[in-house]
């Protein structure tokens, strides 16, 4: 490989468990660097894609309107993106409300639930309308590839990593695939 | 006399008269991926994860007799392909979110997804509305994660002689219903010791307080595949049935 790598990661409705464990693949980090340079990503706090994203990883799933945008975006730039955890591949421990209108949703959350004080539905034009289901993002955009696991393990993202940057289909054997 | 014999992926296997394919490829130690067959009980051929094809034609293993010649492929790309799609339509037709089940890593939903290497559900999910039971004092149902498998039905009818339990609907609508005046399961003769209690291969019925007993990465299977552990479980009982 000449070129180096660009990836870019995002986090929608997810819990920053996946980022976590990009960071738990540690030392491995410095192999990384070596194949690849980090875009936007809440790492580098870039806010926006450059022109040019080989590999996009996106975390958590679609919870509100301001989701779908980002992700739309992100799409845009990426050559491959990934669909990285639970959250994003089937909605994830979020889409647990999609049983429970969201009415009652914020019933419980902001008005009627135990311990609240001062009760209001929180409204402001700078918080994204939430959507009334929570989504997985291969509803709204094409994936590429999908590492399952809440988290995936670091061991999980090393070996689709690794197997990208040097040139392979990657591959995951059926130890590194977890659901939960 | 020779035995009569059928073949499976070009592989000789004898049978006895009266057994299902899946029976007579159980008892030479070959695994056929199913999820309603449970060796225990009358045969249900409700999931289609057992399809294999029989000279040419798509069938069901655990309800198809075993007969002389026939030419069965069962491991191939083109079948686990199918039963991975049958797989992802199982886990989006209900709310399965694993991280949050206590049946995680004892499920057998979640091991065939493994074992046929899913890594996603591919299509949108359904995200059914279905009711939660609680009312039992030793045992929950969750609707969530039935897969109309119809083995607690089975279980509760044939062994338990309580008959608890029933599909009802059709299609989507489909649901498991509790045979009670009130729909609850606190108002059926059902205890923790029953079959019916204790044969769901996913989280929808559970016997409660024994839920995460067992850590992640030791449970049934992180330590071994769906196919082992069938294997070892129902062979013998395969070989007792037909003795
Ligand atoms: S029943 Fe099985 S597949 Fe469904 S959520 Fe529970 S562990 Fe996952
Ligand atoms: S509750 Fe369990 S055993 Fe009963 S039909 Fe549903 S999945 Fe099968
Ligand atoms: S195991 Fe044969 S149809 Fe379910």
């Amino acid at each position: 490989m000449t070129e180096k790598l660009t990836a870019a990661t995002t986090s929608l409705a997810g819990c920053f468990g996946c980022h976590m464990s990009l960071l738990d693949i540690d030392e491995r980090l410095l192999a990384l660097a070596e194949v690849a340079s980090f875009d936007r990503s809440p790492l580098t706090d870039i806010k926006h894609c450059g022109d040019k994203v080989d590999l996009g990883l996106v975390e958590g799933g679609l919870c509100n309107a301001e989701n779908v945008h980002t992700l739309r975006e992100f799409r845009k730039h990426c050559r491959i993106l990934v669909a990285v955890g639970a959250c994003a591949i089937n909605g994830g421990v979020p889409a647990l409300r999609n049983h429970i209108a969201l009415e009652e949703c914020l019933d419980e959350s902001y008005l009627n639930g135990i311990g609240i004080e001062n009760p209001q539905i929180p409204n402001d034009i700078e918080l994204p309308l939430l959507l009334n289901k929570v989504h997985p993002i291969h509803e709204v955009v094409k994936v590429d590839y999908f590492l399952p696991g809440c988290p995936p393990s670091a061991d999980t993202i090393w070996k689709f990593l690794s197997d990208l940057a040097a040139g392979r289909e990657p591959s995951l054997p059926r130890e590194l695939i977890h659901y939960d | 006399m020779t035995k009569p014999f059928l073949q499976i992926d070009g592989k000789p296997i004898p049978y006895t008269a009266g057994q299902t394919i899946m029976e007579a490829a159980t008892a030479a130690g070959i695994y056929i991926p199913h999820l309603c067959h449970n060796p225990e009980f009358e045969p249900h051929g409700s999931c289609k994860l057992c399809t294999v094809k029989v000279n040419g034609r798509n069938c069901s293993a655990c309800t198809f007799p075993a007969a002389d010649g026939q030419d069965v492929l069962n491991d191939t790309a083109e079948l686990n392909e199918l039963r991975r799609t049958v797989t992802q339509l199982l886990f989006v037709e209900g709310n399965h979110l694993c991280p949050s089940c206590e049946k995680s890593g004892n499920c057998q939903l979640q091991a065939a997804a493994y074992f046929l290497g899913m890594v996603d559900a591919h299509f949108p999910f359904f995200y059914p509305a279905r009711e939660l039971d609680g009312s039992h004092p030793d045992i929950l149902l969750d609707r969530d994660r039935c897969i109309f498998c119809e083995l607690c039905v089975r279980a509760s009818r044939d062994v338990d002689g309580k008959n608890v339990f029933a599909i009802g609907g059709r299609g989507i609508d489909s649901r498991l219903i509790v045979n009670s005046p009130s729909g609850k399961l606190a108002d059926t003769p059902i205890a923790a010791t029953d079959k019916a209690a204790r044969v769901c291969p996913v989280g929808a019925i559970l016997v409660k307080r024994r839920g995460f007993e067992v850590p992640i990465g030791e449970r049934l299977y992180d330590r071994h595949t769906l196919a082992e552990e069938s294997l070892e479980r129902e062979e013998p009982i395969v070989e007792s049935r037909h003795d």
